[in-house]
């Protein structure tokens, strides 16, 4: 499919091939579903809703429940103040959820739809159940991304739910960013292993990783209570995980409930991890326990074991901004150079970031936010790389480049299914990208060396 | 009776009981989770096998991305429909209009891919901010000398259906344009197939076998040159009613050439559109050699169901499919390999579709319309289902509720159509309502396996889930 592709690059300002990113709806209802008993509402068309309801179905490998505001011909025209109500009315009456959690779409953005006012009128005109919440976030798909919308509907959770009671608690607030369930469970375990008290919003564990039951749940056991995500106004600090998924909301909650905040990289690699860990054991003011220190041995070892494999060799990635960033890291704490690394995510700090990272020894690499797949592969043409690593997109250009070693990470994996279980971050999720990637190089040696060179022992 | 948004109750029918039509039709109640799409959706889907042109989501990023080959609508040739190119359009577009932006795209692609003709999809938003797609269209057309035709597939205008229809518009701009010298006598096109995992080409070697011509296939692994000459076959065969009677009745009306619905999955109905076909063509060695296919094809796969016929036999499978036309096939399939259908549902299927649906139904199946995961899952386990047959989103319901399930949608990895087809579907059901791995559902574990005897490696007393959920239950 991209045999077609020269090293030839051009910049291109009106056309998008093949994208690294998505828009902000799914984003914010992935966000939603990480709240216990919601609803993530679509206020728009229809094929939103679909689309995204499958595209995360497909992720996941678990149903996707949302609702939409089926938006016709005459909404469009006229405003979709009908559409919500009866939506609300729908949805309140049937699927009783606790929280009903809409985002708007270009749709709904550009005819000007007023979500607040919606809400005001439903709940005056009494249609609103005692104890049901509404919260929205403006998602406009021509701005930013699909993290642009998970860190708007998060940042709405803080704006609609926390509350301060002025009783500082003895916990602290954890926004894990946009992790897979395997990765947020990780972040907990990691931190309640830490002995760390805390609240951590929103939390897809137990929602998209459902044990196999028999039963269809609507709501399963998993998400942020209502209950949780209020008492985060009384925290004693926030710690966000991830400057463009997770900073909105700890910000917001600063300014709402003077909580102060601490900014880490997601915890992948070794480097990001030991900050993660560091900043929680310094909130929950305790040791690190043996346990974690023997991972973070372990995952040493590992490093040194198999650093002869991973040294120099040229690496391609792309993805959302906050998991390349330490991914970058790690990759340079294996040895490892990144050589193009992309975002599809707008955002000029992504650039400042990664180039930090690689240093004077990085300078000619190419780095850039808000770019697509065909500059990558472009720029692979030119100046070609050992291994890739990226969402399930990046399989074209690994074909087309005579099966480039191809490590999946990020979202979405639409046909592989580890990621939906076992983590990338914390160190535990570093040995797994280590493996995968030694794995990754060590399979295209045995299957393409000479036979004299098929050797028995790596 | 399972609760049901009161706004549906018309809409869900169980035969034997309710003798009114059932409502359908309609636009989905907002609010509910209806398994549904829009427009937009419905144009891509019908045109993106089109594999040599080139195809422009004119929109934001979202539209673009969700699409992204997400159907195996394989190509022969080409495989430029798979990529995915948008005009991403931003905040700046939004206010001052994207026409420029479409244009500088436009010429871009034209000039890097060099296709045969563009179609350049609308999404929402472009209706509401106002661009004129068709000038820019007919611009760049003038400009580079190849067809770039716009499709009116702004998601609000409807559901799926509205998109065919603009498809079909679109398509049918085409149609006519190319020398139609050389077609012959018996010769037919084949609408409303999209080549997944490789359907067309099994269908178009029955009927080149069979000594008819198939001029195109519309528009599975589709060519842009063939859509120009198909004005030139004799009979157009609609296989997916829903999306493609459109552009048979445009072919009809511009072109005189008569259509025939049909369709390709199942023995009985794969060898009734094949003798539909010689029929109308009404030439003795085409109907001979016909026969022969046919004879030959069933004699072949017939005795092959028979082990899956004898395993399957009793077995209850409920299904909820895009069109009507495919849900008839599939309860005659079912019912060839001895399962009951108990539960028929779609999501764009029309007053007369129903009728049907119902006639060729048992007593006490229910059908519904435009159903949701709540409905879905309740009806699986109220009428006890083994297998449900449905798309990407209810996949994993019915793995969730420990039933076996069989895409028959366009995630299908394996055709399932023609004779060979009904062998693979077959296989295919077998694997799943057979697979081992329910015995460990705690719901499945406490039914009878008598007819299974694989459920009883775990005896359900030795299940921990299964002692918990019989505890639970008490």
């Amino acid at each position: 499919m991209l045999n077609s592709t020269t090293s030839h690059h051009t910049e291109r300002q009106a056309l998008r091939v093949n994208p690294a990113k998505t828009c902000q709806p799914i984003g914010a209802m992935y966000a939603a579903l990480g709240i216990h008993n919601c609803l993530p509402h679509s206020h728009g068309s229809q094929g939103c809703c679909a689309y995204h309801r499958s595209h995360l179905t497909r992720h996941f490998k678990e149903p996707v429940m949302a609702t939409t505001s089926s938006f016709t011909e005459g909404a469009s025209v006229f405003g979709g103040l009908a559409n919500m109500t009866q939506a609300l009315t729908n949805i309140f009456s049937i699927y009783q959820p606790d929280v009903v959690a809409v985002h708007t779409t270009c749709l709904s953005e550009v005819i000007g739809d007023d979500l607040p006012m919606m809400f005001k009128k439903f709940r005056e005109d009494g249609k609103l159940p005692p104890g049901k919440h509404l919260i929205h976030a403006n998602t406009p798909s021509f701005q930013g991304s699909h993290i642009t919308g998970f860190a708007n509907m998060t940042t709405a959770m803080v704006r609609y739910l926390c509350e301060k009671s002025g009783e500082v608690c003895d916990r602290f607030n954890l926004l894990p960013g946009y992790l897979d369930p395997a990765d947020m469970r990780e972040v907990k375990r990691l931190a309640a292993g830490i002995g760390a008290r805390f609240v951590m919003f929103p939390d897809t564990s137990d929602v998209l990783d459902g044990p196999q039951t028999g039963r269809f749940q609507m709501y399963p056991q998993g998400g942020a209570t209502v209950e949780e995500i209020r008492s985060a106004g009384d925290g004693f600090a926030t710690l966000a995980l991830g400057f463009w998924a997770s900073e909105p909301a700890a910000k917001e909650l600063e300014h709402k409930c003077e909580v102060p905040y601490e900014l880490v990289e997601l915890p992948i690699g070794l480097g990001a991890t030991d900050a993660f860990v560091d900043a929680v054991r310094r909130l929950a003011a305790t040791e690190v326990p043996g346990e974690i220190e023997r991972e973070r041995g372990q995952l040493i070892d590992l490093m040194s074991d198999m650093s002869q494999y991973l040294h120099e060799k040229r690496v391609a990635v792309f993805g959302d901004p906050d998991h390349v960033i330490p991914l970058v890291r790690f990759l340079v704490e294996l040895g490892m150079r990144p050589v193009h690394v992309v975002t599809g995510t707008p955002g000029k700090a992504f650039e400042t970031n990664v180039r930090q990272l690689l240093g004077p020894a990085g300078a000619a690499a190419k780095v850039r936010a808000g770019e697509d797949l065909l500059s990558l592969h472009q720029w692979i043409k030119a100046e070609p790389v050992d291994l890739l690593i990226g969402n399930t997109y990046g399989k074209y250009i690994a074909r087309a480049e005579d099966n480039l070693p191809f490590v999946r990470f990020g979202f979405p994996i639409l046909d592989r299914v580890a990621h939906r279980l076992f983590p990338t971050v914390g160190y535990r999720g570093a040995m797994r990208l280590v493996a995968g990637i030694t794995d990754a190089l060590l399979d295209k040696k045995d299957r393409e060396c000479p036979e004299e060179f098929f050797e028995l022992v790596q | 009776m399972i609760q049901v948004l009161e706004q549906r109750r018309a809409q869900i029918h169980r035969k034997g009981e309710t003798a009114t039509p059932l409502r359908c039709d309609r636009r989905s109640v907002a609010g509910s989770v209806t398994q549904r799409a829009c427009a937009f959706c419905g144009s891509r889907v019908v045109l993106y096998p089109i594999a040599d042109a080139l195809h422009l989501v004119h929109g934001p990023i979202g539209c673009a991305a969700y699409n992204w080959d997400i159907r195996g609508a394989l190509s022969s040739g080409p495989q430029l429909h798979r990529n995915s190119f948008s005009t991403d359009l931003q905040e700046m577009e939004v206010i001052y209009g994207g026409e420029r932006k479409l244009k500088q795209a436009l010429e871009e692609l034209i000039d890097r891919y060099r296709p045969k003709a563009a179609f350049v999809y609308s999404t929402c938003i472009v209706g509401v901010i106002g661009d004129d797609v068709e000038a820019v269209c007919r611009q760049v057309a003038r400009a580079k000398g190849i067809d770039v035709i716009p499709v009116a597939s702004e998601g609000f205008r409807g559901t799926k259906k509205t998109g065919y229809q603009a498809a079909c518009e679109a398509a049918f701009k085409l149609v006519g344009t190319g020398d139609t010298t050389g077609i012959g006598a018996c010769s037919v096109n084949i609408l409303g197939d999209f080549n997944i995992a490789g359907e067309s080409w099994i269908i178009r070697r029955y009927f080149e076998e069979a000594g008819m011509e198939v001029v195109a296939t519309i528009t599975g692994d589709g060519r842009v040159d063939d859509l120009r000459r198909c004005h030139g076959a004799r009979l157009n065969l609609v296989q997916c009613s829903g999306s493609m009677t459109h552009l048979a009745k445009l072919l009809e009306t511009a072109h005189g050439i008569p259509m025939r619905r049909v369709s390709f999955f199942g023995l009985e109905d794969t060898a009734a559109a094949l003798y539909e076909a010689a029929n109308f063509f009404n030439d003795s060695a085409v109907l001979e050699r016909t026969r022969d296919l046919v004879g030959r094809e069933v004699g072949r796969v017939y005795p092959a169901l028979k082990k899956y016929r004898e395993a399957l036999a009793g077995k209850r499978a409920a299904l909820y499919v895009g069109g009507a036309f495919k849900a008839f096939s599939l309860v005659k399939a079912l019912k060839l390999l001895g399962m009951t259908t108990v539960l028929a549902g779609t999501q764009t299927g029309s007053p007369e579709d129903y009728e049907l649906l119902r006639e060729i139904c048992d007593d006490g199946t229910v059908i519904v319309d435009d159903s949701n995961p709540v409905e879905l899952a309740k009806f699986i386990l109220e009428l006890d289902v083994d297998l449900f047959i449905g798309g990407v989103k209810e996949r994993p319901i019915a793995y969730k509720l420990g039933v076996g399930f069989c895409d028959h949608n366009h995630e299908r990895k394996i055709p399932l159509a023609g004779f060979e087809g009904m062998l693979h579907f077959a296989r295919e059901v077998h694997a799943t309502v057979l697979s081992p791995v329910w015995q460990f559902v705690p719901r499945r574990s406490r039914r009878s396996s008598a007819s299974t005897p694989s459920r009883e490696i775990i005896s359900p007393s030795k299940n921990p889930a299964a002692v918990e959920e019989r505890k639970g239950l008490a």
